[in-house]
């Protein structure tokens, strides 16, 4: 019988006049596999040059870090066991004043001392500014800061009580990220100056950080192992080299898992557009096939004969999209630059190429497999009766096989994307109800269609609408790849749309929009005189103690720490509290449990506060438990006397320990002042006034931070934008190729009527109502899906306000359907245009 | 002597939902090697699914079909295939060649399948028999209908068959090469010595045969000598 090169050489014969068409239909899953290498291969570039300059971007063998507090005795004595060299970084958020422009800026303060960093530099403007910054009182001004005010090497910078000379510009520092640069500039001091500032005052902000360049035989992993106990115990984070490159990688891997998720529905909605096509060109192959079994070939050959084409031309298409993905990668550094902490060296990455090639072949071929499978059953028979069809109508076992198939490859795809099996299960049953919903409802529109049909409607849209439901109908091919490719871009947009608009009303209305926080006790009644003459409300005037948790439940804080049988949050324990005093709840809170105003009976007159619910649990506190806190050296013992659920995203001081009045007033405090400015002008001419009489004051300009958030979540919509390109041209090839397919499914009978004498315009009638009742219910279905799931993930993971903005969905849906009938009459302009006879010949003959 | 088709109690029932059609019903012939015989009737009495049973295209509902010394019952589709592949030719009413391929790869096919060397010299060859030297890389589209049927002919013969169904052969022509198309059929038929079974309405081709059948209502009512 015929071997494999008879059967290779019927498919290269039998392609001949179908190549140009097949490659169109293959062409959909090109952008998903351009997607997915350009994607993968650029994660690939970041992985490695992770493991290159993770030394320099934190400048150091290991850094040993405590937020807000010096190091404690036991730690200090830790650290004189490394041996190597050392420096240190104090850093803290503050007020700066330009005296030159009369300005005030929100600024980040990084006192250095000693010969930070050991690895990397920090890049300056000129370059040896930072050799001369150890000298003299210099600061290192933030490069975007600079040009923003228009300032120049040699002009003046105040920092609380001590004025610098600005000696260059910060071009490259460390541990800052561009959210934060943007709404507080970095400013890099020698640490002896910072004295001088005043700025670091009992209850003021501080990071330490030390710094080590250790000996080669000392191994700063198994150090920190060593010691991890006593460090956690003290609050002390650290970080090496390994760490750093571990949090990097990790960092990036969720920005990798989202771009991979695009890259996979642009992969899917392709193969949908394959899956289509190949079911269409299996159905015009029906009657050769069934020649060549009547002639003796088996239904395994007739199967290799087609399976061998659509390979070929997967393999083609495959390909294509390898190398249009390798050579693309270079765009997505230039959109992503704000989320990178280095510059990417971009390399040719085989691995991406080679798994790219094999996702993209093996998911290509799975989906093609689908239709085509059915041709191991057509019958000879259909050689004497055209209209035989009983062949097809059986079940057939493969089918299901390959659906397993599929999910299980979609499944393994997002495991190893996301390393995670239980998120990817979800991500797969998400997918298979939205496929599901998809199809469901292209057979109800089938079957409403053909139930409800309005027999007495003219012909025309009688014709254009039983379109819907005769054979060789596209409502389902084109309902699931349309409806879906909708439903991935509306929901993008939805998403997109609801973090803004929650950034965005953030301070409307009565919402502060300027904090004033440091304020010593003495300079409160100069403050509320200064905010008054400026006619701005005092919204909040909030007493700060600062404190730490000692006991509860009678045990101490390490017992607590070191029970295993009881999971106490670290964070909570070990947090160095800012507690106010009131009576009364504040508008963004709600009590849960207990009573803020007085206390449970049996009691008696013991001290009685209030606690977050969340940070209660975390220590794993109920009402009327027994606390003690050390306030500054003196203990004092409270109760937990109610739970309150505080509203997070508002953008007023926010306490989780709130004391009753009278027990606190004594205690060494600062003061915080919220306001609301009603104007950016009146924002910095009061807060320059501040800055200029209490240098030690910081004032935060919310409404800058809300810009900076926007911004940041702009450039976010940005790359989201651009990822959805792929994912709008996959959708936009499957609906040309699954139009155009339709065009041969129809042209028999277009030039029938023609024939008949219908005219062009009742033609173009005819296929327009079918095109705008698909296009509008696939636009429609992809929408409504698009809510749903949009409305569960911003409820129940992102927990952000449901507000829907209608025009982008509106904008969506009239492009969608616009779209699907100017591509469906543009492919009909041939039927209508030329002659019958003409028409027939071309394409049918 | 063994017969070349061997048909016994051959009936053929289709159901669609609680309805049953008898399409035949209780049919026996046997038909000896190198005889040339036509089945005749009226349309739906049943010739066209008599000549797919016989050709091992379909299955009976009851009853048996020998193809030779093959029960062709008992096979499957892969095997009558092979069977048809070895021993079969057809000649369609429509021609039914692949469109895709040439005038001489159509030809080709059934040799191909076999695995054979020669198969683009014995394809030339008939190709030049029934006078289509010419159009070896034609395709379907550039021939003629009675050029098309040629090409289906020497597709049919390509494989040495012993036996050649043709359901209406000359339905689709013309009286000019409906002539020629018969001539080639009976002198590659005499020359080849296969048998010939025939479907056709046209009486003038039945009589050209050794014998007719005659079908209605799914029964035979006549197995008589020709005119």
């Amino acid at each position: 019988m015929a071997d494999f090169k008879f059967l290779a050489k019927t498919a290269l014969r039998d392609s001949r006049k179908n190549r140009g068409r097949l490659l169109l239909f293959m062409s959909s899953i090109i952008l998903g596999i351009t997607a997915l290498v350009a994607i993968n291969s650029f994660n690939y570039s970041v992985v490695k040059d992770i493991d290159r300059q993770a030394a320099s971007t934190i400048g150091a063998d290991l850094v040993v870090q405590r937020n807000r507090l010096p190091l404690s005795d036991e730690v200090k004595g830790l650290l004189d066991s490394i041996p190597g060299e050392r420096a240190s970084e104090m850093q803290l958020f503050s007020m700066s004043l330009l005296p030159e422009k009369n300005v005030s800026q929100f600024v980040q303060i990084r006192a250095i001392e000693g010969d930070f960093p050991f690895y990397g530099m920090i890049g300056t403007d000129p370059e040896d500014a930072t050799n001369k910054f150890r000298t003299e009182p210099i600061a290192i001004v933030d490069d975007a800061m600079m040009f923003q005010f228009d300032l120049s090497v040699g002009d003046s910078i105040k920092l609380g009580y001590q004025t610098f000379e600005i000696g260059g510009r910060l071009t490259s520092g460390f541990g800052s990220n561009s959210l934060t640069a943007s709404f507080a500039p970095t400013i890099y001091i020698d640490q002896a100056y910072l004295e001088s500032t005043q700025l670091v005052q009992p209850g003021s902000l501080v990071n330490y950080s030390y710094f080590f360049k250790v000996p080669e035989d000392f191994d700063p992993d198994e150090w920190d192992e060593e010691h991890r106990q006593t460090l956690r115990n003290n609050s002390v984070g650290t970080q090496t080299v390994e760490e750093q490159k571990e949090d990097l990688t990790e960092a990036f891997e969720g920005l990798n898992y989202f771009l991979n998720l695009i890259a996979l529905v642009s992969l899917l909605l392709g193969c949908i557009g394959v899956a289509s096509s190949v079911f269409i060109y299996v159905k015009s192959k029906i009657p050769s096939i069934a020649v060549f079994r009547c002639l003796g070939m088996s239904g395994n050959q007739a199967f290799l004969i087609y399976f061998i084409q659509i390979t070929v031309l997967g393999l083609l298409s495959v390909i294509a999209g390898v190398a249009l993905g390798s050579s693309i990668q270079v765009l997505l550094p230039l959109v992503l630059s704000d989320f990178l902490p280095f510059d990417i060296a971009l390399d040719i990455s085989w691995t991406a190429i080679i798994e790219g090639f094999l996702v993209g072949l093996v998911i290509t071929i799975l989906f093609a497999l689908l239709p085509l499978i059915a041709v191991r059953k057509i019958s000879p028979l259909r050689t004497l009766r055209a209209s035989f069809s009983d062949d097809l109508a059986g079940k057939d076992i493969w089918k299901w096989i390959i659906y397993v198939g599929i999910v299980l490859s979609i499944y393994g795809f997002l495991w190893q994307v996301t390393k995670d099996p239980l998120a990817s299960l979800y991500f797969c049953i998400g997918l298979l109800v939205a496929f599901f919903l998809l199809y469901l409802v292209s057979k109800l529109v089938i079957w409403g269609v053909q139930r409800y049909f309005p027999r007495r409607w003219n012909y025309v849209l009688r014709q254009g609408l039983s379109n819907l439901f005769r054979p060789n109908n596209q409502t389902q091919t084109l309902l699931v790849s349309l409806g879906l490719g909708t439903a991935v871009l509306t929901t993008l947009f939805i998403i997109q749309g609801l973090l803004l608009q929650n950034v965005a009303g953030m301070d409307e209305g009565d919402q502060p929009n300027m904090i004033l926080y440091g304020i010593e006790y003495d300079q409160m009644d100069g403050l509320l005189e200064l905010t008054e003459e400026y006619n701005l409300p005092v919204i909040q005037r909030v007493p700060i103690v600062t404190m730490k948790i000692d006991e509860w439940k009678g045990k101490t804080k390490n017992e607590w720490l070191q029970d295993t049988t009881v999971r106490v949050r670290r964070w909570a324990a070990n947090r160095e509290a800012r507690v106010t005093y009131r009576d009364t709840l504040s508008s963004e809170e709600t009590l849960v449990q207990g009573s803020l105003a007085g206390p449970p009976a049996e009691h008696g007159d013991s001290i009685y506060i209030s606690l977050d619910e969340g940070y209660a649990e975390g220590l794993n506190l109920e009402i009327g438990d027994e606390v003690i806190w050390n306030v500054q050296g003196t203990r004092i013992t409270t109760y937990l006397g109610s739970l309150r659920d505080i509203e997070f995203r508002s953008l007023s001081t926010r306490f989780f320990i709130v004391f009753p009045p009278g027990v606190l007033e004594n205690a060494p405090q600062f003061r915080v002042l919220v306001t609301k400015s009603p104007s950016p002008q009146l924002t910095g001419t009061y807060r320059s006034e501040v800055v200029k009489r209490y240098p030690n004051v910081s004032v935060i300009d919310l409404t800058t931070i809300l810009r900076t958030v926007g911004q940041i979540l702009d450039k976010i919509s940005y790359v989201i934008q651009f990822m959805a390109i792929f994912c709008i041209l996959t959708g936009l090839i499957v609906l040309i190729s699954s139009l155009f397919l339709s065009k041969y499914q129809r042209i028999k009978e277009s030039v029938l009527l023609r024939t008949l004498g219908a005219s062009r315009s009742q033609i173009m009638k005819i296929n327009a109502t079918e095109y705008i009742i698909l296009g509008a219910l696939s636009a429609a279905t992809g929408i409504i899906l698009s809510i749903a799931g949009s409305y569960l993930l911003a409820t129940y993971q992102m927990e952000l306000d449901f507000k829907m903005n209608w025009w982008p969905i509106i904008i969506v849906f009239i492009l969608v359907t616009g779209l699907t009938v100017l591509i469906g009459l543009l492919n009909s302009r041939e039927v209508v245009n030329k002659s019958p006879l003409e028409v027939l010949r071309k394409e049918v003959g | 002597m063994q017969a070349a088709l061997k048909v016994d109690e051959l009936s053929k029932t289709y159901t669609s939902g609680s309805r049953s059609l008898t399409v035949l019903d209780d049919i026996n012939i046997s038909i000896e090697p190198g005889e040339s015989v036509a089945i005749v009737g009226p349309s739906g009495s049943g010739k066209t699914t008599l000549l797919g049973l016989c050709a091992g295209l379909d299955k009976p509902s009851t009853g048996s079909v020998h193809l030779y010394d093959s029960m062709l019952n008992d096979l499957s589709e892969d095997e009558r295939a092979e069977i048809r592949n070895k021993h079969v030719g057809f000649i369609f009413q429509n021609f039914q060649l692949i469109p895709t391929l040439t005038a001489l790869e159509n030809v080709m096919i059934p040799l191909e399948l076999q695995g054979m060397k020669q198969a683009e010299s014995i394809a030339t060859d008939l190709l030049e028999r029934v006078g289509l030297k010419d159009r070896l890389d034609h395709y379907p589209s550039q021939l003629s209908g009675g050029e098309q049927q040629r090409v289906s002919l020497a597709r049919a013969f390509s494989n040495s068959p012993k036996i050649l169904f043709a359901d209406e052969p000359t339905g689709n022509l013309d009286e000019d090469t409906s002539q020629s198309v018969e001539d080639l059929i009976f002198a590659l038929n005499q020359e080849k010595g296969t048998t010939l079974i025939i479907v056709t309405h046209d009486m003038e081709l039945a009589n050209k045969t050794n014998r007719i059948i005659q079908l209605k209502g799914g029964k035979v009512v006549a197995d008589r000598k020709p005119e």
